[in-house]
């Protein structure tokens, strides 16, 4: 019970198919990946609009608490869900923003990939943002591997849209291999950090 | 669609935990209306009962579901019906209809935010009591609990069995976090399944509420070609409305027997590191994993902490509490309300242990670092 957690939290506006990323990310980690996964997901009574926030704990143990306590991963599809979401962010954490929407990202390990620009350009549809920013988390995930999210992301959406689908996921993958997280400052600081 | 096979992992929503678990308990008929966060429940059934022989409908309101419901029971077959905080509302007088006329039955109610329609996507423990005493007239129910995924496999097919083994509605609490959680959860093979006791006599000898050493009599389905009468109104062993005391009393007092005597298979419950602790949070639903996580806190920081999550909320399941109450110091009760198990946990409590509440009603799921708090005050 007291393994190691992993902590994916994936934000955004509802209708942005945050919550559809979240499921693929976490059948992606179970079925495919041989993991302990808990996915929850907080949404407001609205069918667009509102913050629409889903997580992913992924782990090797039976996981007791099932929501995100201290998040390794953030993602921030607009500027309201990264402002009211990245405020407990694990200090080694990162956050990747879709700097198409977001335009004042936090400062730090801030990883910044344009996913609504990329999926209207190369992809001709921009609600495929989710799927290419869900290649990009694949990639940046240590607790998952590409294949096993693309596994799961075969078997769950319609035939007719999987090939748009693949070539959304396939995109967010190419980008996040670019970003070298190494490079990343070392830690978040928080609010009391003395400087 | 995907192959529903057993032993193969997948990735299950608790509300579709609850569907397989109904359906591997023989589970037939469902009447229902939708409500988040209940609605899975019904959008799942409505496919999958009609592929295997079953029956699906979508009635007007709570009300005529939960009547629908236990018309369908009487005919023989295994019924539940799904539904959160407004329609339980409703379903009270058919449920206690259920109950005098010991039709079986199983109730998900997947508590969201209330009174009234209050806050749908939000969790809640709220309708505990409301479960235990929501329709008039004293009345025995079972009342189970849900925490996990596998939970709602298992302790919905347990709903069937008590429902069927003891002729007496069942209600499954589950909520807003447990109902949209997604689990990896692999379906198991096979299971052990009750039906209800069926009548062995021949139709013109067969007494429909004769009461035997199980206080349970056996059930003919209508159409079987066993007559009786099924009322709302207090009957004597025939069926037929009684207002004569020397047969209201004892039909009364065996519609209490059948539990009581029945405690050992309807409590069930589960210890976490209560061995050597001496303080012990009890705890039931999504709430029992927040708890479960601080006591795993509680002891890396060399606290003698431990867990009792309660499955079966009612009966109250006494002699496992008095078991905490007796060994402990103090006892948490951390409740999504602002304290209706806390009040049984007082109720049975004879000891000195004390007894702390910790409620919230905002709407957010109890943390493991709000218990671990109440825990560390303690010392």
């Amino acid at each position: 019970m007291s393994g190691r957690r992993y902590e994916v939290r994936l934000s955004g506006s509802g209708g942005q198919g945050i919550i559809m990323a979240a499921i693929l990310l976490a059948e992606g980690a179970a079925v495919y990946g041989g993991k302990q996964v808990a996915q929850t997901q907080s949404y407001g009574p609205e069918a667009r609009g509102g913050a629409s926030k889903a997580e992913v704990v992924i782990s090797n143990e039976p996981i007791d608490y099932p929501k995100a306590l201290v998040p390794d991963l953030l993602l921030a599809m607009n500027q309201a869900s990264c402002d009211l979401y990245s405020k407990d962010i694990k200090r080694e954490g990162i956050i990747i923003i879709d700097s198409t929407n977001v335009g004042q990202p936090p400062p730090g390990r801030t990883i910044a990939i344009p996913f609504t620009g990329i999926a209207r350009r190369e992809i001709g549809k921009e609600f495929a943002a989710n799927m290419v920013a869900l290649g990009a988390v694949s990639c940046l995930c240590p607790e998952v591997t590409e294949g096993a999210v693309e596994a799961a992301l075969m078997a769950r959406v319609p035939p007719g849209t999987r090939t748009l689908n693949l070539k959304a996921f396939k995109t967010g993958v190419k980008e996040a291999r670019k970003i070298d997280t190494a490079k990343l400052r070392h830690r978040y600081h928080g609010e009391e950090a003395e400087v | 669609m995907r192959k529903k096979s057993p032993g193969k992992v997948r990735l299950l929503q608790g509300n579709e935990a609850v569907v397989e678990g109904a359906l591997a308990a023989g589970c037939r008929f469902f009447a229902g209306y939708p409500i988040t966060p209940a609605s899975e429940i019904s959008e799942i059934l409505s496919i999958r009962l009609p592929r295997i022989g079953g029956t699906f409908i979508q009635m007007e309101d709570e009300i005529a579901s939960m009547g629908a419901v236990i018309g369908a029971s009487l005919a023989g077959v295994k019924s539940m019906t799904a539904t959160s905080g407004p329609g339980f509302s409703l379903m009270q007088e058919n449920l206690g209809y259920a109950c005098i006329a010991e039709v079986p039955c199983v109730v998900v109610n997947v508590m969201r935010g209330g009174p009234s329609t209050g806050l749908p996507t939000h969790p809640s423990q709220g309708d505990v009591m409301q479960a235990r005493w929501g329709t008039h007239g004293d009345h025995p129910v079972i009342v189970l609990a849900v925490s996990s995924v596998k939970d709602c496999f298992d302790i919905t097919v347990k709903a069937f069995n008590l429902s069927e083994a003891f002729r007496v509605p069942v209600i499954i609490l589950s909520d807003e976090v447990v109902a949209h959680t997604r689990e990896s959860f692999a379906l198991p093979e096979a299971l052990p399944v009750i039906d209800r006791p069926k009548p062995n006599m021949p139709p013109e000898w067969y007494i429909p509420y004769a009461d035997n050493s199980r206080g349970v009599p056996p059930m003919a389905a209508f159409g079987e070609g066993y007559r009786y009468h099924v009322t709302g109104l207090i009957h004597d062993v025939r069926g037929f409305p009684t207002e004569r005391a020397d047969e209201i009393d004892p039909f009364m007092k065996r519609l209490f027997r059948k539990i009581t005597q029945g405690f050992e298979e309807i409590i069930l419950s589960d210890s976490y590191m209560t061995e050597d602790a001496d303080v012990c949070v009890i705890a039931y639903g999504s709430v029992a994993r927040s708890a479960r996580r601080a006591v795993v806190e509680a002891r890396a920081k060399g606290l003698k902490a431990g867990m009792l999550q309660l499955i079966t909320l009612f009966p109250f399941p006494r002699h496992v509490v008095e078991e905490v109450l007796a060994g402990c110091r103090a006892v948490i009760v951390p409740e999504m309300n602002m304290g209706q198990i806390s009040r049984e946990v007082k109720r049975v409590n004879s000891t000195d242990c004390r007894v702390v509440k910790h409620n919230r009603i905002d709407g957010g799921l109890i943390t493991p670092g709000e218990i671990l708090g109440r825990i560390l005050e303690i010392k």
